[in-house]
């Protein structure tokens, strides 16, 4: 019989990822309302230490799976390590971070299980003891509720959607035998650049530079970004022209990113930008075309050169502090 | 080398979208359509190796209503040497198998007779951003998969890989046959001009339809989906967003910061 809820958390550089304390956070809602337990799920090479912080988020349970092949991305142990522990502990449902891996990682988990999944969901609640979803669909354009069918329902969260609370659980962890399966996949090598950077789609505010940076400064939005305690985003158009990263670019061809506050800066606001930034709390957007579509979706206009606008608000916000 | 591409056509991204009667699907009525923007990714990659190996076949494989055709003639005159459409206009309700899970038991069943070393999928498809065909497909068809792929080299036997992952990239490597999904960056998408459109209009379609390729139409649609779409609606107005007024732009600087803290609260 089923029972519970899981959550699958993710360790990046030895802490916990936003979304996963999110994924916890929102797991531990659902399971008080079915009067079930919350589950939690950490794989890794050494995960049993920081896996018990995860009691603060009500996990009553901690299955820990540890073995140096699980350690960083590797899709395919880790979806054969976590079937066999959805198999053994039977939950309701399994939740996971919209990250690269918690959306491959479920996909997987789909296939095998043969269990609806709901990609990137903004709510999630429980009818008839199973799980019902909002997510968007083309685009933004619509949100829309679905069903998730299948004796173990899947979903992936969009990060910044749902809050992080602490809640007490019982916490006990327990080792799981790890059992790697077949691998058809070979790691040859692991590229990940351990930086100060806020990553985007977990930042809370992200300042945006489009076609008007006019080149790869983008020191004045990088500052307004590091007084907010924020990351840099960039258009498709600031991208394609080499000034920014593709880790940057925002949009349908790029991330979806849903920070508390969104500031446009010389961007357009084409439908495909939209795509990756509607969800956002607060958006404020600048541009000297007083026409300019991206007005169309901000909650706060500036028309004006955003060369003497971004600086100007960065000191603003410096005086607050 | 034989190469199948998943192509999804979906409604181009610039246009507006309505809701139909339903409340369950979109109205399709005046929509304009386009292929999937990482299927383009997809096909151009799977030309380049075409051409970069030669002695090689690109097949496209693509499930969908009637108007997926005009999806092919642009993959035709992007260079496809074959399509296969797998017709699934069964059910106006579920438009463009908005359930990954049966599109992926449609794709499997026709992949049964045709032979492939390589398939290219997009990582996701922009209506409903699933990210999950493609490993259905994979699990399905018991191959390795590959996903957000940025570079590939390809051997007979053997394809290696640069892939995106939180925060930075992997390299991997798998046996062939196996299947890979792209992610912006791996090339950039030939623009076939009209003529070879309009040439491509003469290339002959493999139409079939479920039956066909020996399902049951009662199991797919709305009966066979993993996901039910129970309603739709817009996401909630912005409204008129406020303009800032102010004679200079530290002014306005000042006025927006004093919004964002007093009425926002974001700050
Ligand atoms: C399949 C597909 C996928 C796509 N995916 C994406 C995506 O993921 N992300 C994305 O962003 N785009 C995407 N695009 C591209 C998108 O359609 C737009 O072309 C792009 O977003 C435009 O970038 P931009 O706003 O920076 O440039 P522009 O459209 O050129 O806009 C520049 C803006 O800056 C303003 N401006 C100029 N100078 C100043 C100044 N000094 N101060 C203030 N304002 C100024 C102008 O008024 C203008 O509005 C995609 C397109 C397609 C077809
Ligand atoms: N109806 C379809 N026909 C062919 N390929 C599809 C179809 N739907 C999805 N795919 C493939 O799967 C990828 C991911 O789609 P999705 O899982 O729906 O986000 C697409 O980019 C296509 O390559």
């Amino acid at each position: 019989m089923a029972q519970g809820v899981m959550v699958v958390a993710e360790l990046f550089n030895g802490s916990f990822k936003k979304v996963s304390l999110e994924a916890l956070s929102k797991g531990k809602a659902l399971a008080d309302s079915l009067g079930e337990s919350l589950v939690a799920v950490v794989m890794g090479a050494a995960v049993s230490e920081p896996a018990k912080e995860l009691a603060k988020y009500g996990a009553d349970l901690i299955v820990v799976a540890q073995d140096a092949d699980l350690e960083g991305y590797r899709p395919c142990q880790q979806h054969n390590v976590l079937v066999d522990i959805i198999n053994d502990k039977a939950p309701r449902m399994v939740l996971f971070g919209a990250t690269r891996q918690g959306k491959e990682l479920s996909a997987n988990v789909s296939a095998t299980l043969d269990v609806g999944l709901a990609q990137e969901c903004l709510d999630l609640f429980i009818e008839d003891q199973k799980l019902v979803a909002k997510r968007t669909l083309f685009g933004g354009k619509i949100i829309a509720t679905v069903d998730i069918e299948g004796d173990t329902q899947l979903a992936t969260i969009r990060p910044n959607v749902f809050e992080i609370t602490e809640a007490t659980g019982a916490g006990v962890v327990e080792e799981c035998a790890v059992n790697l399966g077949t691998v058809n996949v070979t790691l040859i090598e692991e590229k990940v650049e351990v930086s100060s950077k806020i990553e985007l789609t977990e930042a809370d505010y992200i300042v945006s530079g489009g076609r008007a940076m006019d080149g790869p400064d983008f020191s004045i939005l990088e500052n307004l970004a590091a007084t907010l305690g924020g990351a840099v985003g960039a258009s498709r158009n600031a991208v394609d022209a080499g000034w920014r990263p593709q880790t940057d670019q925002v949009g349908q061809t790029g991330k979806v990113v849903s920070p508390k506050l969104y500031i446009a800066c010389g961007i357009s606001g084409a439908m495909q930008h939209i795509a990756g930034m509607s969800t956002s709390d607060v958006i404020v957007a600048i541009n000297n075309d007083p026409d300019a579509l991206i007005f169309k979706t901000s909650d706060y206009s500036i028309v004006d050169d955003l060369f003497d606008v971004v600086p100007a608000i960065t000191e603003e916000i410096k005086k607050l502090a | 080398m034989n190469i199948v591409v998943l192509m999804k056509q979906v409604p181009d991204t610039e246009a507006p979208v309505e809701i139909a009667e339903s409340n369950v699907a979109i109205d399709t009525e005046d929509t304009k359509w386009a292929i999937n923007p990482y299927d383009e990714f997809s096909l151009e990659e799977a030309l380049l190796i075409k051409e970069a190996k030669g002695d090689s076949k690109v097949t496209l494989v693509t499930v969908g209503p009637d108007h997926v055709a005009e999806a092919i003639r642009v993959a035709y005159a992007m260079g496809v040497d074959e399509a296969i459409h797998i017709n699934d206009e069964i059910d106006d309700e579920v438009y463009g198998a908005v359930d990954p899970h049966t599109t992926a038991a449609i794709i499997a069943a026709a992949l049964k007779d045709v032979p492939f070393d390589l398939i290219i999928a997009g990582q996701r498809a922009v209506d409903d951003d699933s990210y999950l065909v493609p490993a259905l497909v994979a699990n399905k068809l018991n191959l390795p998969i590959i996903s957000l792929v940025t570079k590939q080299e390809t051997t007979d036997t053997e394809i290696n890989c640069v892939q995106s992952i939180d925060g930075g990239t992997a390299v991997v490597k798998a046996a062939l046959p196996a299947l890979i999904t792209t992610q912006k960056g791996i090339n950039e998408p030939r623009y076939p001009n009209f003529r070879a459109i309009m040439k491509a209009k003469k290339k002959k379609v493999d139409e079939r339809e479920l039956e066909d390729i020996g399902l049951d139409p009662e199991n797919f649609g709305i009966n066979g989906a993993k996901v039910k779409i129970r309603s739709m609606e817009f996401p909630p107005e912005r409204g008129q967003g406020k303009i800032i007024e102010g004679s200079s732009p530290a002014e306005k600087a000042k006025i927006l910061v004093n919004l964002l803290k007093e009425e926002a609260s974001v700050i």
